[in-house]
This record gives C-alpha cells, structure tokens and sequence, in this order.
C-alpha cells in the first residue's frame, strides 16, 4: 500500500517548553492503509509528537493536512471527528467503572447502553479481541484494558489510529495476536502510527519508520530494508558499552522463599499465591510477566513492606518473613521498587534526605536518632559520581531530576551499600540506553560480588541479558524457574501465560 | 421517667424537619465529592445560606424568595472556594477550612441587626388524599414544600449519576481526572459545576434550619450541622441512598433524645446529647464495613492539565 495517497501531511511541527525544545521542525507523511512507526529513545519527543497530532497538545509552529485540508484540533474531540484516534501508553481508564462506561466516555455520541454492548460484543469477535461489557476496569489484566482501548477506538471507524507503545504489557503471545489485528485494519484501510522503541517490533510490522533523537527527524526509512542495529545507530546516536558477564559459580542459597501467598494491600492489586523459589549467592534470578500480575507484591513481600508468616522468606537461613523493612535493610537485603517518583524517592527532599531514608542504618548516617549530615551529603556524592547521575548537587529536590538520572539514583543508593540480598523492579524503566547498560553492569557486579539479585522486569532483552535463571508471574503464581540459556521467545511466552484467552481476529482481509 | 409523653406520630414528622437541612447539604457535597473535589467549607456555606435567606424572606415576606437567595449566596461563596482550588490550586483542605471560617465571620456581621425576629413561616402542604391517610399522613405528607424538593433532589442526584451521561463524565473526572483530561473532558470546568451545585444545596440546608426548623436567626447557628453533612457523605460511601439513611437515622435520634430529655430518662444527659453523633456513626461504619468504600480515587486531589 506504499503507493497510494498521503492521508496525514506534517510539515515543521515545532514545540518547546521552557528549558527543553520537545519537537523541531519535525516533517514527514503518513499515507492511507500504512503502519507508519515513530521510533526514538525515552525523551526523544515521540510523546509529544503525536499528542500534537490527538489535539491535546498546540504546536508553537508548524502545519498539518488531514485528507488535503488544513488539520489542526483544538481538542481531542476535534481530532477524533475527523478521525484521528489513539491507543494510550499508560491507559487512559477508569478502574472504577465498567467497560461499557468506559468506552461510551471516549465517544462522541454513543448509543444507548443496550446498543452499545452490542456493538462492543460484534467488535470484540470481529477484531478477536474478546471483552465483556459489564466488567469493571479495575479487575482486568493489562492486556484486557489494553483491549478496552482499542474497541474504544474502533468504534469510530478511525482513519489514523494512534498506538502508543502497544506492547510493552504483552506477552509475546499477545503481541502476534495484535499484529495480526494491526495488519487487518491496514489491509482494510486504516493508517496507523505506532510508536515503539521496539526495533524487532517495527522491522516485523511497519512499512515506514520516522526516527527521532533529541526532538529532531533524524530520517524516514523502510525498517524491513534497514538492520535493527542501523535503526539503533540512527536511534542512539552514538555507540555505548555492551554488558560484560563474568564466569561465575554460585555459593549457597542466601535467599529463600517457601510457600509466600499474601494478600494485596491495594484493592485492584494482584495477591501472592504460594511462591518459592531460592537465589543463591553470585545469582540473578530474573522474574518477567505481564504488568500486574504481582510483580509490586512480590517486592513489597521480600522488601518488608508486606509482612508474612516468618518461614515464608529467609535470609541466610533465618526466617525474616515477619521483619518490618528497616530491620531486613539493617541485615543486608536492600529493593528498589518500580515507581521512583513516591516509592523509591520523596520527590520534595533532596538527595541527601533520599540517600539518609534508606542509608541511614547500613552506612551509619545517624547517630542516637541524629543524623550526620556531613556524612550523608559525602554518601549521596559517592552514589552521585559512581552511577553518573547528572544533577547540581546532592541538595537538589528528588523532582527536578529526570527519570533516567533519578533511576540511577535510587539503583545507586542501594549497589553502594554493598548488599547481600538485592531485589529491583524494572530496574531500567524509562532509562536512556547508556544509563540501562550502566545499570545492568552493576547488578551483575554485585552479583559477581557474592550478593543474591531478584531482577524483575517486563523487559525480556533485558532478563536475557542479566539473568542465571528465569522465572514468570502470572496472576500471583510463579512459573517453573528455567535456566535462561537456551530458553526461547515461545517457551517464555508459554511461562507468562500464553495468550490470555485472546484469539486471532476473524476478519478476512 | 414517662415514655407516654412521646407522641410516635409527632416523633415520626419532626424527625423529618430535622433531618432535611443535613440531607440537603450532604447530597450537594457528595456530587462535589463525587467529581474529586474535597470542600470542607459546608459549614460556613449553610450559615451564609442561613443568614441571606433569613434576612430575605424578612425583608420581602416571602419564604420561597429567601431559600432562592440561599442558594445563590451559598453557590457565589463557594464559587470562590473553586477559584482558588481549581484555578490558583490552593490546598483544598485548608481552602474549605477557610472557608468555614469566612462563613460564620460574615453571616454574623450580617445577621446582627435581625437577632431575636421572627421570619414568615412556610405553609405546610397538605397533600390531597395521602394527607388524610389517619397516622400515616401526619407522618409523611403534612410537610413543607422543602422536605419533598430534598427528598426529590436526591432521587434526581441518584438517577443523574447511575443513568445520563453527565453523571458518568462526573464520576469520571472524580475517578481519574488525567484520564478523563486525556480524553478531552474539561476537568476543571465539570468540578466548577459540581462545587456551585454544593454550595446551593449547603445553602438550602441552611436556610432551611432559620425559616422552618429554628425558625429564628442566631449567631452561629448550625452548630456543626455542616460537618455532620461531611461525615455522613464519607460514611455513607458516596451513595445517596446510605444518605438519605444517615441523614433520617441523626435527625431521628435527635429528635428523640430530646423526647428522652423532656420524658425524664435516666441517662445522663450528655450521652443522650452525644447519642446522635455516636449511633450515626456506629450504624453507617458498620453498613460500610462489609464492602468496597468507594471513595472517588481523585478525591481532594489537585488538578493542572500540564502533568
């Protein structure tokens, strides 16, 4: 479908926010029926770039063309009458109301609420995305949501749809099952942008790409006639150091989890189902899994932040299952948790306070309930220059720090306290590519050090690449823990769940 | 000690005038509540309402034209409250607390000069047929035009809410304001909405409590009615019908410890002063024990479409 007409024509879209330029003088064409992909790093300006597009953002500069006419929505609502729609990163939903509801508030006019179940139900088969309508958000898993948003969009009968990083909360599965989606709305005339960084995704699906770095088109290509690694080149900019592995053989077990279930403190969270496994010194046991499936739990479980029956976790041999986490982080078993902003960090201290709440015991940073700020301010420069973290000083507010710095940060604070047990959720989110291959080297080398790592992420590459072991969740329960050598895509897949009673869409093309 | 005293038919129909100036102001605030805004301001709201729809309908005669001027008074003073949370993002709890106290100062400035009157009482409806039901009738359908339009206004809420499609963008913005910003749904303007809704219905109660339940001016004369109001919204999980329950049960057991008093009971008479407050609670605590509570997940949370 290369050949047929431009549906979407932009033309030096321009947009900056005080202190940062998003968007300069971005042009590049979007044609009837094609999988259009925008691939950039964390922070290149893909986001900014398409809520332009959805009207939730206004360009400083710049025109668009939708159909030959001049495009330029003032609000979503805008966008989506001329049939523009979009698929959310992190999914614009309502935990507390139905689907049905949920649907019928990304519309223009829906029908009344019989009709509408109807037409999601006639939806849902044709597109092979089944759903209910009666359901209630908050108890659906990531993919179902995901779900949820796309039937919102479909119908509208869109001509462009908007998807926003699609698959970071499928399984492989899952992922197939949306490509062949994907490809029948293309083949029946629907564009679609879809925004990825993602290289293997985007040489599989699109038939172009537009690449962005720092905000700027760097070019427009055919991904199925480039090699991922010239796409990353293009992508990055300049090259970065690959993780080193070193040989190892692994000590005794210092990490042992037998029989955890506990129940979710969040009312849509997922609860713990009799999970054991043991990580031994010099290992890394990596845990994927779909977004949800209680990955925050587990950590809360192993942190201290959920407490058990005291045989549930032991460290070295001793039951610490019912120890609070300042006493566990006194012992040596240290976690950072996924969300930085507000569960890692306290986003209005500074770095100093930052390093003192979760320091102060193993680095001696307080003496007699007082804290030794010279020492502290000394600890958190240490943690600042070893993991490169790129701020004015250790005064600085947690806040003003952009997330790949603040990840270093948190990930730092813990590595330089020299752990024995670490345990690290999505230890890489959002984290340029530089800074994650820095932070993987360093929990390899705390490994290598004799410590016990628990890496879990929904980055598969990224398990790969640091793991011994893996390991998947999947609605609280824990998979067979397999080597990861000589693991394949499909198996590990099959570990996540499989495809979640998804279906392939029935529509003939 | 003489239970005879107390009149079931005289209990039943005063504890409905009791109770209707905290059913007006709580079904307001939880339309507030349920658009994710926390405005702990009601108090000073219903005493505004009081004391311009006293000084109204003093000065016109007309009861009806004193509740209309209510509820404007009461919806422009909250309007302020919204201004300064929803557009200068002030912190709302400190905002409502101020604006408690801002009520109470300038309704007792302006209600001065009209301590001690007597304002023009509302006509009781005798309503045809079901008025003349023997016992019945007196009970429920001998009332004042207001108990009917508090109890209408809470089915209207009710319905608005559950059936149209205003109520689900309301909900919406109170569940997850980014979310629904992300959609193209003007947060910011639905709660301006809502808050004004509030402050009228705070204002009715109000002025409920001067012209029909007192029916006098006095400084300072809702007596934490309106944080009753609060507590009953939260306790009753943001449902109108737990509310009308809650709201009935306090006017209820106000209405009959006072009987108790006046009967000579034998229990001290400060915990049967308490005894309102306390069974409310206990009650509306243990219905909303057994299930989800249902806060809305913004609630008291600020808003700015640049995050």
């Amino acid at each position: 479908m290369s050949d047929s007409e431009v549906l979407l024509e932009i033309k030096g879209l321009t947009k900056a926010y005080p202190g940062v330029t998003a968007n300069s003088d971005v042009s590049f064409d979007i044609r009837v029926g094609e999988v259009h992909a925008l691939l950039g790093e964390n922070g290149a300006g893909k986001s900014t770039l398409v809520k332009m597009i959805y009207g939730l953002v206004k360009p400083d500069s710049g025109t668009m063309t939708l159909n030959g006419a001049p495009y330029a929505p003032a609000e979503p609502r805008a966008a989506r009458a001329s049939g523009v729609a979009m698929v959310f990163q992190h999914f614009s939903l309502f935990d507390a109301l139905t689907v049905a509801e949920n649907i019928a508030l990304g519309m223009e006019n829906p029908p009344k609420p019989r009709d509408l179940a109807r037409q999601i139900r006639e939806v849902s088969e044709t597109y092979g995305l089944p759903l209910d309508p009666e359901r209630t958000v908050g108890g659906l898993s990531a993919g179902e949501r995901q779900r949820v948003e796309i039937i919102r969009c479909l119908l509208q009968d869109p001509r462009l749809l908007i998807m926003d990083e699609p698959t970071s909360v499928l399984t492989p599965q899952e992922v197939e099952i949306l490509f062949e989606t994907l490809r029948k709305l293309s083949a029946e005339g629907t564009a679609i942008l879809y925004i990825s960084h993602k290289l293997e995704e985007i040489r599989a699906l699109c038939d172009h790409a537009t690449i962005l770095r720092l905000g700027k088109k760097v070019a427009t290509c055919t991904p199925s006639e480039t090699t991922a690694r010239e796409l990353a080149e293009m992508m990055v900019g300049a090259s970065f150091d690959a993780v080193e592995r070193a040989e190892k053989a692994f000590g005794d077990v210092r990490l042992k989890v037998a029989g955890l279930s506990a129940k979710s403190p969040n009312e849509f969270g997922t609860s713990l189902k009799d999970i054991s496994f043991e990580v031994r010194a010099g290992e890394v046991l990596g845990i994927g899994g779909v977004a949800g499936n209680g990955q925050d739990e587990l950590l809360a479980a192993l942190s201290g932040e959920i407490t058990t029956a005291a045989d549930m976790v032991s460290f070295d041999g001793t039951p610490v299952g019912a120890l609070p986490p300042e006493p566990r982080r006194t012992a040596g078993i240290l976690s950072a948790p996924e969300e930085r902003l507000g569960h890692a960090a306290a986003p209005d201290m500074s770095l100093t306070e930052n390093a003192i709440l979760t320091a102060a015991a193993r680095e001696g940073l307080m003496n007699k309930g007082f804290l030794n700020w010279p020492k502290s301010t000394a600890f958190a420069e240490k943690v600042i220059d070893a993991f490169d973290v790129r701020t004015p000083g250790p005064g600085t507010a947690a806040r003003a720090l952009s997330g790949g710095n603040l990840q270093k940060f948190v990930i730092g604070r813990e590595v330089m306290q020299n752990p024995e047990v670490f345990i690290v959720n999505q230890p890489t989110w959002g984290v340029d590519a530089a800074a994650a291959a820095a932070i993987r080297q360093a929990i390899l080398n705390l490994a290598a050090r004799g410590a016990a790592v628990v890496v879990i992420s929904q980055d598969l590459d990224e398990l790969m690449e640091v793991a011994d072991r893996f390991a998947a969740l999947n609605e609280g329960r824990m998979s067979d823990i397999r080597p990861v050598q000589g693991l394949t895509v499909d198996e590990i897949g099959l570990m996540m769940g499989g495809a979640h009673d998804m279906e392939v869409a029935h529509v003939d093309a | 000690m003489d239970f005879g005293a107390i009149n079931p038919i005289l209990l039943v129909a005063s504890l409905m005038v009791s109770a209707t100036p905290i059913l007006l102001a709580a079904i307001g605030e939880m339309v507030v509540e349920k658009s994710g805004v926390l405005n702990l301001g009601v108090e000073g709201m219903m005493i505004t309402g009081a004391v311009v729809g006293f000084v109204v309908a003093l000065n016109s005669g007309s009861p009806m034209l004193g509740f209309a001027a209510a509820a404007l008074a009461a919806a422009v003073l909250s309007l302020s409250f919204g201004i300064l949370t929803q557009y200068l993002l002030s912190n709302q709890v400190a905002t409502g607390l101020g604006l408690t106290l801002v009520g109470l100062g300038l309704s007792a400035l302006i209600g001065k000069p009209y301590e001690g009157m007597k304002a023009p009482s509302l006509q009781d409806l005798h309503i045809p047929l079901l008025g003349d039901i023997p016992v019945i009738g007196p009970m429920f359908f001998q009332h004042d035009i207001m108990v009917y339009v508090s109890l209408a206004l809470v089915a209207a809420v009710w319905a608005t809410l559950k059936y149209t499609r205003f109520g689900l963008i309301l909900r919406a913005v109170g569940e997850s304001h980014d979310a629904a910003h992300a959609l193209g749904y003007k947060v910011v303007r639905i709660r301006m909405m809502a808050i004004f809704f509030g402050g009228a219905c705070s204002g009715l109660g109000g002025a409920y409590l001067s012209l029909v339940r007192v029916p006098q001016w006095t400084e300072g004369m809702t007596a934490g009615a309106g944080w009753i109001a609060l507590a009953i919204v939260v306790f009753a999980s943001w449902r109108a019908g737990r509310i009308v329950v809650g709201a009935y049960l306090f006017g209820g057991i106000t209405v009959l410890q006072l009987n108790l008093q006046a009967a000579g009971a034998q229990v001290p008479v400060a915990l049967l002063s308490a005894s309102p407050y306390l069974i409310t609670i206990i009650v509306l605590v243990t219905i909303s024990a057994r299930g989800m509570h249902g806060a809305p997940a913004s609630l008291g949370r600020p808003f700015h479409a640049s995050h």
